[in-house]
């Protein structure tokens, strides 16, 4: 290894770096954590030392047998999947679709329309959520998935077209001419060409998107409580009582509840890492 | 058959002019080189033939269609661009086949096109890859076989050799060349390069500020230089200028009182010009010889030579600061700082009027005037 001066203060800055993103990584799984490892434990255990590991002695399934024996938890689950899924195909579409617009064309009421997406970012849907409510209300829509996945959508838009945005700027524009002089409709550029190659980008936003959808309590606590229409983190609350909880059955279900939403970042994190623009222009 | 015709192009962005009015007749199988500078609109130019930017006003025409509002698929034009724009998520095969597979074609003949054209540009082994996987050279063969196979009227080249190193530049000018005689296409070709203009181009384009400052064969354009613009831009190392004063008019050729105080004879046509009037002299570095007879005498102090092996480029400072560039022989023995003489033929001089204007020369050295060219090629094109 070289010795260099500069190169040595480089190793000293990444230690730092390292030490400080460690520290939060253990700070963000620490609950995590507990949670799962409680899952797996005995009642009487988990009172008596919440931060202590499954042993022999305490190590019990009673938590996952309950949850998994009401019928109902594999209906909120599928609600969870279903709200997730279609309003996650629904931002994507939308909003990559409506990036390639505005960056690509130039139209009137081009820079007003990207103001108010902006405006999205900044400003919480949830301030409007008694107007929700209302329009949902004369729209008939009021417990059902429908309200959800749109509110949901709504809400993933506007972050989603601005980071697309920038991708899609960087697709150089000798693509899009080139395709153009292939005699390639509008649709089947956005389709063939720009879509694949703002594929890491896509799945940015996808998982930006998919977890505040799956963890949301609020939306489907106030427009779809129904017995039928429960997402996952509204149906664990059935566990919380007044007086009792349980909390075997509130950790199991938690637990549960972050597998799919990891299975879903793995297969988006791959795409993260790739660059597939290399190649195309020197 | 598809001529292209060009008639006071003009295009301005917003209240900026970009081209003032752009006449060119392009004939079916020409080879059409537009060259300038940086900035000088050649590439706005072709933009415009390619109908990926609109006219602003004038009209163009491919074959005999006006095409000015047609887009770019419809005009029968492909374009090989500067940075190649491969889609990068597709293989060799799928590049050049897009276009085929998009205007609905069937896979056999697909197929064959596509093959074809491989074969001609040698990349048959690479029809698998992706276009990171290729080199520069290999990518820019791709961007020409994405060309080749739609059969276009007319091919668009934008700078296509401007990021290849410089031997790789070489081979494949040769082969763009090589492969204009096979197709017998038209292609007009946009360059900052003066040698790749002047050996590939039938005719050259030469542009300056939006407007086309002169058209012609590469030999008149050499000879014949219609401005001083064009007697600077070719030829390398550039034309040398130096300021005078008209002395004398004589039948054949003008006296020239030169700013360093020299007197200097040049063979061209005085037309208008009077005793007095301010011109310029240009003289070619090729032109100048290391000896003192050879006509009008300069001297001045070495401030560079740059040894090319087959050349020497000198570099010297006349008496009144002019800067001067003169070929000399391999075998020069000329160092810096050391004073020398040198001296070059009336023929072989340039006179430009105040308005930069070249004035007709009579005796173009051993080469021929455009009126011969246009008679040897008369009696050519008899013979065949």
């Amino acid at each position: 290894m070289i010795s260099l001066p500069g190169l040595k203060h480089n190793t000293g800055k990444t230690l730092m770096t390292h030490a400080v993103l460690l520290t939060y990584t253990v700070i963000a799984l620490f609950p995590i954590l507990v949670i799962i490892v409680n899952a797996f434990k005995s009642r009487k255990a988990i009172f008596k030392d919440p931060l202590a590991l499954p042993t022999l002695d305490s190590f019990s399934l009673e938590g996952f047998e309950q949850v998994l024996g009401r019928a109902d938890f594999g209906l909120y689950f599928g609600n969870s999947m279903i709200v997730t899924l279609v309003s996650l195909f629904f931002v994507l579409l939308l909003g990559a679709m409506a990036a390639w617009a505005l960056t690509e064309y130039k139209f009137r009421g081009n820079l007003f329309l990207a103001v108010l997406i902006a405006m999205g970012i900044m400003i919480p849907i949830r301030l409007g959520t008694v107007s929700i409510l209302n329009l949902m209300a004369s729209l008939d829509l009021v417990n059902t998935l429908t309200a959800l996945v749109l509110v949901y959508i709504a809400q993933g838009l506007p972050l989603a077209v601005f980071i697309l945005s920038e991708f899609i700027r960087q697709v150089p524009k000798e693509l899009k001419e080139a395709a153009r002089c292939d005699n390639v409709s509008e649709y089947k550029i956005f389709f063939t060409i720009i879509l694949p190659l703002i594929r890491p980008a896509m799945a940015t936003v996808a998982v930006f998107t998919m977890i505040p959808i799956w963890n949301d309590l609020w939306f489907p606590l106030i427009l779809a409580p129904g017995e039928s229409t429960q997402t996952i983190t509204l149906g664990v609350q059935q566990f919380i009582g007044q007086y009792v909880t349980d909390w075997n059955a509130v950790l199991s279900s938690l637990t549960l509840a972050i597998v799919p939403v990891l299975v879903l970042y793995v297969i988006f994190s791959r795409q993260l890492i790739r660059g597939l623009t290399s190649g195309a222009v020197k | 058959m598809a001529d292209v015709k060009l008639s006071n192009i003009k295009k301005s962005y917003g209240n900026t002019p970009v081209l003032h009015g752009i006449d060119l007749d392009i004939k079916h199988g020409e080879f059409v080189v537009l060259v300038g500078a940086s900035g000088c609109g050649k590439s706005t130019l072709l933009r415009l033939i390619a109908g990926l930017e609109d006219i602003s006003s004038g009209e163009l025409c491919i074959g005999e269609q006006q095409v000015n509002s047609l887009p770019p698929a419809q005009r029968g034009i492909a374009m090989v661009f500067q940075s190649y724009a491969l889609y990068p998520h597709m293989t060799v095969f799928k590049n050049m086949s897009y276009g085929l597979k998009i205007a609905g074609k069937g896979k056999d003949f697909i197929d064959a096109k596509v093959r074809e054209a491989a074969r001609i540009l040698h990349i048959d082994h690479l029809l698998e890859r992706l276009p990171r996987e290729l080199s520069g050279g290999q990518r820019q063969r791709v961007a020409i076989g994405r060309a080749i196979v739609r059969d276009p009227n007319v091919f668009l080249f934008d700078e296509p050799l401007s990021n290849l190193d410089a031997a790789l530049r070489v081979k494949t000018r040769v082969e763009i060349g090589k492969l204009h005689q096979e197709l017998g296409a038209t292609i007009i070709y946009v360059t900052h390069d003066q040698v790749e203009a002047m050996t590939l181009g039938d005719k050259i384009v030469v542009m300056n500020q939006g407007r086309v400052e002169q058209c012609g064969t590469p030999l008149e354009l050499y000879q014949h230089p219609a401005t001083r613009f064009v007697g600077g831009f070719i030829g390398s190392p550039k034309m040398n200028f130096i300021d005078g004063k008209v002395a004398a008019i004589g039948s054949d050729h003008i006296e020239i009182q030169l700013s360093n105080g020299c007197r200097s004879r040049a063979c061209v046509e005085a037309g208008d010009l009077k005793v007095g009037d301010s011109v310029t002299l240009g003289v070619r570095p090729e032109h100048i010889e290391e000896r003192s007879d050879a006509g009008t005498l300069l001297s001045g102090d070495v401030s560079l030579v740059e040894r090319l092996g087959e050349a020497s480029f000198i570099y010297m400072t006349l008496g009144d600061g002019t800067e001067m560039v003169v070929r000399g022989s391999g075998e020069s023995t000329v160092t810096t700082c050391e004073r020398i003489e040198v001296s070059f033929a009336p023929h072989n001089a340039h006179v430009f009027d105040s308005n930069d204007r070249a004035l007709r020369r009579l005796k173009p050295g051993n080469v021929h005037s455009t009126a011969q060219l246009a008679q040897l090629k008369a009696v050519g094109q008899e013979t065949l």
